[in-house]
């Protein structure tokens, strides 16, 4: 029972770093209309960013300042220099344009930082455990992640809910022609919205910094994942990417930790556990593949 | 560095002693595939700047034989390391090569080189078919066979007294291997074991497991990126101070040890050489590699250098020949001075030598890896036996 | 005329390419090139549903990979005299595993296909792409097969005639079939069923309003352009004789979708040429710097922002041709 409760537990926290990722590509996704795959490049450069920040000073929140800021930097030279002129393009251009952004990302952090994984301390006052669950001493670390990432979510929520900026985003989503027609910027918005998913990646790269690796190529291992959430939860929707995130982490997280052992029962040793392994790395993607033959546009399609 | 680079052999006029006809001819052209780029790309790196240490020690030659070699990227993808063996092989007309990492990559350059009648001298992978029945007289492993690597864990196991053992590896060729050399050599009881992904980074599902199952120790065979990760979040779940690890080498090697901090003190490991190992050869290397390249040599790097010093004694003997036969002669006769201390090629042409217990512990207020005890000697392998040449 | 008379120079060229290398002194190069037209041929075949059908398959790596894995298997029966589940015996006869790759393919495409094209636009890019993660774990976890280590095929494929460990009768043979298959795709887009096609990807409203069911011809298209990447890997299987998971990975899909966009969306020769100039620039860009992929990204962002039309409308400009 503690067992399930921890890796319910683990599930969430991987949701909510899915999460992260996730919002900012939907937003992007619903309103400009651009499949983004340097999303996940944004990720790697606040994970690099808060990495040499970290190591040359020593003080976590300049950390977290030099990611924020290099994630949305980058963010705005890529919308400004790139993104923009992919608007009005189809789908397939976005996606060359954008994986040759990936090529040239990665082999510049190879450039200034060299191949080797970096390390990132974690913050003096989360290196302990809470024993949340009787038992069993959870990393008080991951409980900051899933404390951060919900409330990124409520303040998503109240941002795009009851702000203009949010009142706007909602109707750019749905109806992208109609705001533009309104005479509202669409330009300014634009950049905002994609300077907002390049911060929310940068954060779920820094808050990734201290306990996966900080490497050249992390970004792709999260993007896939990533889009599977998106079209889960309903392309342009928000509350679908935090529905689709959870759904993702925990079903995932389930997967790994349970099928093999369930396999073992029915299978020998050696074969339950690499069918075990092939299973549960399929497991999301046969999700999203059912999820989608029932509901073609996600479960909370933004466009109606 | 340039990803063609060569290392052009200086046509010196310094005449070597043992080094008349061949040396003053076209250099020995050496083929080296090794993965430069991802996760595992400092793992190349460090074999081919070790190999190219030990040329430029000799002024571009080995053995007193003036070598050209040239360096590719395989980028951890086993038909990249083919295209490149063809090319080499056609275009290059190279009848010499070294330098695979990864199993996988070896898996398709090996036959290829060893088909057209090249030479092959491997300074880290070392699956078993080539260790066994597909063994060939022109393939040579200068680091170990992966099992050992494994087994060598399992004999640490025992004598450091774990009887409840909780196993796990990612879930390919080499990961399975781990687990079953692994088992081969411990006589405890394994509780549970766990394939992971090749590509994961979260491990929290398998922690959670392992905490469950309430093990003396944990073996796991994560290489390169992979094990830092690992292990900063074993470390995480405040896991390290109540269950203790016993792992092979590639788990834990100094630039892993960086890169995790103080999440790997206590671990334990086996290996075959360290850099804090007394002989003068060993001592030389490290001063060397600190010197050029300001950094601590991992064993990937010894591999590299052990196979150029390798390779540059039977080069002497042969005076620059690379007609397998007699470079077999020379080459077996492991005429060199092996930074590990013993060194001699077994039945199967893989080494036979002597392997250590390591700690990772503090010295002088950093941590290192410190050399224990030596728990096996003149180990060679468990397919030398299927092997007939 | 000009357009004919390039083709057949081209032709000629692509002939005697073999000879030519002998000549230069690169007997390498002949195995490049048929690497190269092995990603030229399953790139033609996305062609047909990306141009042709307006289909965005992010996921054709894995009809490219089940081609090569059904080399790979029969020839794993075959060496071991086992035949799969008792029933069916290896071979080594590309007569015979060559159109067998077209048929598993096929039958892969024509169930993916059928799920997938329920859905449209970026769903239908992101369906596609999860069927071909989910058959790239599927291989990741066949141990029979080697896994994720893939497998080695130790001899090519035996051809009545024809000694395929020569590279240079491989090559033509590969120069043969992708013509013959370049030929039946001209025929297809050429054909009712090809101008069908065309009209959903201009306007699928208008298709059904004039009383054509869309599905059907998609469905089809689909399973045509399955079927050529199936025999593009079994091809690819025979020159690398090797197969790994890494063959329908995500990023091969990806690469596959830059060689169409590259060489010309909706051309019949683009891909080729795309096959053609991505290699090369990958081998040009690799022997300047080891940091090659920073040069070759922003080549591929500016290709899109300002290269409209890919290789081909390029040359298409140099020989002068007009097209509506």
């Amino acid at each position: 029972m503690a067992l399930l409760a921890e890796q319910l537990l683990n599930g969430l926290q991987l949701g909510v770093m899915l999460f992260l990722l996730a919002a900012g590509l939907t937003l992007v996704f619903g309103i400009m209309g651009v499949i983004n795959l340097a999303h996940g490049s944004l990720y790697m450069v606040g994970a690099f960013g808060a990495a040499v920040v970290a190591q040359a000073t020593g003080s976590w929140w300049l950390a977290l300042l030099g990611g924020l800021l290099a994630a949305g930097v980058t963010g705005m030279v890529m919308e400004l220099v790139v993104l923009r002129r992919l608007y009005a393009r189809d789908h397939l251009d976005q996606v060359l344009a954008t994986f040759g952004l990936i090529l040239f990302f990665n082999q510049l952090m190879v450039l200034l930082f060299g191949r080797q994984p970096r390390f990132v301390a974690l913050p003096a006052w989360f290196t302990g455990s809470v024993e949340i669950i009787p038992g069993v001493p959870y990393p008080s670390y991951r409980l900051l992640i899933i404390a951060v990432g919900l409330a990124v979510a409520g303040g998503l929520y109240l941002l795009i809910q009851r702000t203009r900026i949010g009142m706007l985003v909602r109707a750019g989503a749905t109806h992208r022609e109609m705001v533009r027609a309104l005479g509202v910027d669409i330009r300014l918005l634009y950049t905002l919205v994609f300077g907002l998913g390049a911060l929310l990646a940068g954060l779920a790269g820094i808050m990734a910094g201290p306990v996966f690796n900080v490497q050249v190529g992390m970004g792709e291992q999260i993007l896939i994942q990533t889009f599977v959430v998106v079209v889960i939860g309903g392309i342009g929707s928000v509350r679908g990417a935090l529905f689709g995130a959870l759904l993702v982490g925990v079903v995932d997280t389930l997967l790994r930790g349970f099928v093999p052992g369930l396999l073992r029962g029915v299978l020998d040793a050696s074969q339950a556990d690499a069918l075990g392994a092939a299973l549960s790395s399929m497991g999301v993607y046969v999700l999203m593949a059912l999820v989608l033959l029932i509901k073609p546009r996600g479960i909370f399609p933004a466009h109606a | 560095m340039q990803r063609r680079g060569f290392l052009a052999a200086s046509a010196g006029l310094t005449s070597v002693l043992a080094a008349p006809a061949y040396a003053q001819g076209a250099p020995v052209k050496i083929g080296m595939i090794t993965t430069l780029s991802g996760p595992g790309g400092y793992l190349g790196a460090d074999i081919r700047d070790a190999f190219q240490l030990a040329v430029e020690q000799e002024q571009g030659k080995l053995g007193g034989i003036n070598v050209q070699v040239l360096v590719e990227d395989d980028a951890l993808r086993p038909g990249q390391g083919k295209s490149i063996a063809e090319r080499f092989l056609r275009n290059e007309r190279i009848r010499l090569m070294t330098g695979v990492v990864f199993s996988n990559v070896l898996g398709t350059v090996a036959p290829d080189v060893l088909d057209a009648d090249g030479i092959y001298v491997s300074p880290n992978a070392a699956p078993s078919n080539f260790a066994g029945r597909e063994c060939h007289r022109n393939y040579y492993t200068m680091a170990w066979q992966n099992d050992t690597l494994h087994e060598t864990a399992g004999v640490l196991a025992n004598t450091l007294g774990y009887k409840r053992m909780f196993i796990l590896a990612p879930n390919y060729q080499a990961g399975r291997d781990a687990l079953t050399g692994f088992k081969r050599k411990f006589g405890g009881e394994v509780v549970q074991e766990v394939y992971t992904r090749l590509d994961q980074t979260d491990y929290a599902a398998e922690l959670a497991q392992i905490r469950a199952a309430r093990p003396d120790a944990v073996f796991q065979f994560h290489p390169g990126g992979l094990g830092i990760g690992f292990l900063r979040q074993y470390a995480q779940a405040g896991l390290l101070s109540t269950i203790p690890q016993c792992v092979p080498n590639p788990s834990m090697d100094s630039t892993t040890l960086a890169a995790v901090g103080d999440a790997a003190e206590g671990v334990n490991l086996t290996s075959h050489w360290n850099s804090d190992f007394q002989n003068p050869a060993s001592q030389a290397f490290v001063a060397a590699f600190r010197a050029k390249y300001n950094r601590l040599p991992t064993y990937y790097a010894q591999q590299g250098y052990d196979t150029a010093l390798a390779i540059g004694a039977a080069l002497r003997q042969t005076r620059g020949s690379i007609d397998p036969a007699a470079f077999r002669t020379a080459m077996l006769k492991a005429d060199f001075v092996s930074t590990r201390g013993k060194f001699a090629f077994g039945p199967n042409q893989h080494p036979v030598q002597d392997w250590y217990a390591l700690k990772v512990e503090r010295v002088a207020g950093t941590l290192a890896l410190v050399t224990k005890s030596k728990i096996l000697e003149n180990e060679g392998d468990s397919y030398a036996a299927q092997c007939r040449l | 005329m000009r357009e004919k008379i390039a083709l057949a120079i081209l032709f000629a060229a692509a002939v005697a390419l073999p000879f030519l290398m002998r000549a230069l002194d690169l007997p390498g190069g002949t195995g490049v090139a048929t690497s190269i037209l092995c990603l030229a041929f399953a790139a033609s075949s996305l062609n047909l549903i990306i141009g042709h059908g307006g289909m965005i398959s992010f996921g054709h790596a894995a009809y490219y990979g089940i081609g090569a894995y059904t080399v790979g298997i029969l020839w794993e029966h075959f060496r071991q005299q086992e035949p799969i589940f008792g029933l069916i015996p290896g071979t080594d006869q590309l007569l015979i595993t060559l159109p067998a790759a077209m048929l598993m393919a096929g039958l892969a495409a024509a169930v993916i296909g059928a799920l997938s094209l329920r859905t449209s636009g970026v769903q239908f890019i992101m369906i596609t792409l999860a069927f071909a993660q989910m058959l790239f774990f599927l291989f990741v976890g066949l141990k029979a097969y080697g896994g994720d280590d893939g497998m080695t095929i130790r001899r090519r494929n035996a051809v009545p005639g024809l000694d395929l460990r020569d590279i240079d009768q491989l090559y033509w043979l590969v120069l043969g079939v992708l013509c013959a298959w370049l030929f039946l795709q001209w025929r297809i887009v050429g054909s009712r069923f090809g101008r069908v096609l065309e009209g959903i990807r201009q306007n699928e409203r208008r298709m059904r309003a004039i009383g054509i069911s869309p599905y059907p011809y998609k469905l089809a298209a689909f399973v045509i352009a399955g079927m050529g990447a199936g025999a593009a890997g079994a091809l690819m299987a025979n020159y690398m004789r090797f197969v790994s998971p890494d063959i329908m990975s995500w990023q091969k899909s990806g690469e596959i979708m830059v060689v169409v966009i590259l060489g010309g969306i909706g051309t019949l020769l683009g891909p080729v040429l795309g096959a053609i100039a991505l290699q090369g620039l990958e081998f040009f860009l690799g022997g300047l710097t080891e940091h090659w992929a920073i040069i070759l990204g922003p080549i591929l962002v500016v290709v899109v922002l300002f290269g409209r039309g890919g290789i081909m409308a390029l040359v298409n400009r140099l020989l002068g041709v007009r097209r509506g």
